[in-house]
């Protein structure tokens, strides 16, 4: 886990707006409290990484951020806004997720997969799509448009009408990255990008996110690679237990010797815990 | 040590294959010709059976049936000498000589019961019996082809149009004269020789090339398809009895596409789907003209559609709002469960429970036929010469029905609203993740499903002339899945062909009638476990079920890029 390289140094200017913010967010299953009293701000352009061991809650308060979950306590608020606890509500309201477990739609093509993302920013409805006017073919061409134009962007240009399972599993990561950008969010939320990933992709796909973040999305990571997360991140969290053991820039988290032990030197405890994916 | 034998032996078996594999197709000819020869020869001395069958050179029923089983063997055996690489002429030759078997053993039971004994058989069936033989050892011995897709003929628009007409007339042409074999144990022999005749062509790859040039000329197809449906009642000289059939199949038909809506694009299992049905018809009838109907408003026929639909949208809003947050088996629980409300509730609203609405267990009678400005449905009218009965004027108007069903049901499969019932069915929370109304969708599907069996239903009050409760029992909902399940989920013409066979079987195979629920029972098993994903499957379902595939999913790769050029 020795991490040599510097940040990354980017001439990207982070912007002051807050984009997302997480008060106190809380989650109990029961007796077991899963994230306790999480808060994190993410800005404009800002791309923050959530590292810990494994049962320690990240996709927990992931759950939680994008409606899946209902937190027990604490709010989340986007440009301003509460969000409701609804997946969908969340979707619209301009924040958008990738699985840790690839979800993509098998039997559906690469382009399918990507014009679904579509669907909350589009509106036709029963009637329009049987009666099949001008406004229908306007905006079915326009979501095959945009749809094709977010293939080329993560480099699936080439793949558009092969089916999303016989899609090489770096290519299905990248497939899902493009179906949630296909739902113009402000900020993405990316629950393990490269795990799986060789070390090539692994560096494709942090070009994909710097790609990303210069056109103005906010960017949150969970990931183990700590390499990949220290020269990707402007600022870390690191949670440990439901709880933040210390937020700080890339250089403060990786020098401190308690995310070490957390992840080294941990009590067999940290195991019980299990993340719901 | 016994492996080492095992290996020995198999290498030797394979040895007597290898050089038997070049007169396969030597084998697999002389057995067609010995097939097509035995139609030539007498089956029985006794003349009063399965039409006439003892006469030598006068082929009739049986031996016209088994020359034509004979005839496609030839031409099979041919391809096989040619050996074209995106046919399998082999495979198909198997299915030819096993089906020959069940065709001449079908046709022994027959002359032995019906004549009173095996004595009676005379040389024409053993040779026959020899054929089938030969025709399978040589199927059996020919070397498996691996198909290659991309070495598919590929002809001039119009010849492939031609072959999609000629397809389809022959269609009209087979579906007439089967419709027209009245003896039972003729159309049994009958059937066994279409069916061997159409899996022998899929086997050989047919079946893919055929689907591969109907991508290509989808219009052609639709309107060729419609035309030959159109066409199919000036074929019946103004017989009543098999455009009765006919229209029962339509209306069964169109129900299983509205049916098809829901459970094969939306994936919800809908187990009381014909209650929408019965609404319809029951709006249908309330509405008519009938003097047993209870509601005193009798607006025009077009007026009763639209109401027949609006409630029968309406019942399915207000079963799915609640019922649809449950999912899975809870959900076809719970719309059984709907299915015997809906029952029961018209068996009681007859005054004595409630308002009389329904009459009860008597139904409602008497209801006139339809009379579209001044044209009766209930007359016999002459067309160019032949004359078309009431059941026919029916099947017109089902017939514009069903393409409006098909219409509504691929214009939204291909539509943004067909890719979130899609996404829904494939992974129901990324769905959600991704921002489609999961919700919404699932109501929309039971909406639309509910409205489309409710516009069928007022149809079918006039043309059955009375609605009664018992109509719509539980079963009729189970027929109308095992349509869908049957044919193919998801697909327009798997559904069309499920519904043809669940309806038209029963009726033309009287003697097994007893035995309909069991036969339809072991026919769906025997599907799930050979053929899970239907008879005419969407390539989606296909993958779903045949995950390992490689064939399969290059051919649904090579269909993809077709239809995006």
């Amino acid at each position: 886990m020795t991490v040599t390289e510097s940040p990354q140094s980017s001439a990207h200017h982070i912007g002051d707006k807050v984009v997302l913010e997480a008060n106190d967010v809380t989650m109990r299953f029961g007796g077991l409290t899963a994230v306790d009293s999480v808060s994190m701000t993410v800005h404009e352009g800002e791309i923050v990484g959530l590292i810990g061991p494994n049962g320690a809650g990240k996709t927990t308060f992931f759950n939680c951020l994008t409606g899946l979950y209902i937190p027990t306590e604490g709010k989340v608020t986007l440009n301003g806004a509460t969000l409701p606890p609804k997946p969908l509500k969340v979707v619209r309201a301009g924040m958008a997720r990738t699985f840790q477990n690839i979800r993509l739609f098998n039997n559906m093509t690469a382009l399918e997969n990507v014009m679904v993302g579509r669907y909350c920013r589009t509106s036709s409805m029963a009637l329009t799509s049987i009666l099949r006017g001008p406004k229908f073919r306007r905006e079915e061409a326009e979501t095959r448009e945009r749809a094709q134009e977010l293939l080329d962007y993560v480099g699936l240009g080439s793949a558009t009408e092969i089916l999303a399972r016989n899609l090489p599993y770096g290519d299905q990561r990248r497939l899902e990255i493009a179906r949630a950008i296909a739902t113009d969010p402000q900020i993405l939320l990316l629950d393990e990008p490269t795990a799986g990933m060789n070390p090539r992709e692994t560096e494709e796909t942090m070009h994909l996110i710097f790609k990303i973040r210069e056109s103005g999305l906010a960017v949150v990571v969970i990931e183990h690679d700590m390499r990949f997360i220290f020269n990707l991140c402007d600022r870390v969290l690191c949670l440990v237990q439901g709880e933040v053991l210390i937020e700080g820039s890339p250089g403060e988290v990786q020098s401190d010797p308690r995310v070490i032990e957390a992840y080294i030197g941990g009590d067999a405890e940290d195991d019980e815990e299990e993340e719901n994916a | 040590m016994s492996t080492v034998l095992e290996h020995g032996n198999d290498s030797r078996v394979d040895g007597i294959r290898n050089r038997l594999a070049p007169r396969a197709a030597g084998l697999a000819l002389a057995g067609g010709v010995v097939l097509l020869l035995s139609g030539l020869l007498s089956w029985s001395y006794d003349d009063r059976i399965l039409g006439d069958i003892s006469i030598r050179f006068y082929p009739a029923g049986i031996q016209v049936y088994v020359m034509v089983l004979g005839a496609v063997a030839i031409a099979l055996a041919v391809l096989l000498f040619r050996r074209p690489g995106w046919l399998d002429p082999g495979r198909g030759l198997k299915a030819i000589g096993l089906g020959s078997l069940v065709f001449v053993a079908g046709a022994l039971l027959a002359i032995t019961v019906q004549a009173g004994g095996l004595v009676n058989v005379n040389e024409g069936a053993w040779v026959a019996l020899v054929g089938a033989l030969l025709v399978l050892a040589g199927g059996g011995l020919a070397a498996e082809v691996d198909l290659d897709v991309r070495t598919w003929p590929r002809l001039k628009s119009s010849y492939e149009i031609l072959i999609i007409v000629l397809a389809l007339a022959m269609l009209l042409f087979v579906t007439a004269y089967t419709l027209d074999v009245e003896n039972s144990a003729t159309f049994g022999t009958l059937l066994v020789t279409i069916l061997t005749v159409t899996v022998g062509l899929l086997m050989a790859g047919l079946g893919e090339y055929i689907g591969f040039i109907g991508q290509n000329n989808r219009r052609p197809l639709v309107l060729s398809a419609f035309l030959v449906a159109f066409l199919f009642p000036f074929t019946q000289g103004g017989s009543n009895a098999n455009m009765s059939i006919a229209t029962q199949i339509l209306i069964f038909a169109a129900t299983a596409l509205g049916l098809n809506i829901v459970v094969g694009l939306a994936g919800l299992l809908d187990l009381g789907y014909i209650a929408f049905l019965g609404t319809g018809a029951y709006v249908g009838a309330m509405l008519s003209e009938s003097t047993f109907a209870t509601i005193g408003w009798k607006p025009p026929f077009f007026v009763v559609m639209l109401c027949g639909m609006a409630v029968a949208a309406v019942f399915g809003l207000i079963i799915g709002s609640p019922t649809l947050r449950v999912s899975g088996d809870y959900l076809a629980i719970v719309t059984l469960g709907f299915g015997e409300i809906f029952r029961l509730a018209m068996f009681n609203l007859d005054g004595n429970n409630g308002p009389d609405l329904t009459n009860g267990p008597n139904g409602i009678p008497g209801i006139p036929d339809l009379n579209f400005f001044g044209f009766d449905f209930g007359e016999t009218h002459t067309v160019a010469g032949i004359p078309l009965g009431r059941f026919s004027n029916y099947y017109f108007l089902l017939l514009l029905l069903v393409a409006l069903v098909i219409l509504v049901f691929s214009r939204l499969n291909d539509s943004r609203i067909g890719r979130g019932w899609v996404a829904i069915r494939e992974d129901e929370r990324a769905a959600e993740a991704m921002g489609v109304n999961v919700f919404g969708l699932k109501l929309l599907a039971f909406a639309v499903g509910a409205s489309l069996a409710g516009l069928a239903g007022t149809i079918k009050a006039h043309q059955d002339t009375s609605v009664t409760p018992d109509q719509y029992i539980f079963l009729e909902s189970a027929f109308l899945l095992a349509a869908v399940v049957l044919g193919g989920m998801g697909t327009v013409a798997g559904v069309l062909v499920g519904a043809t066979i669940l309806k038209l079987l029963p009726e033309k195979l009287r003697e097994v009638n007893d035995y309909r629920l069991f036969s339809f029972g072991l026919l769906l098993v025997l599907m799930m476990r050979f053929r899970p994903e239907g008879l005419v499957p969407s390539k989606r379902r296909q993958l779903e079920f045949h995950e390992d595939d490689e064939h399969l999913v290059e051919l649904a790769q090579t269909e993809h890029l077709e239809e995006s050029k």
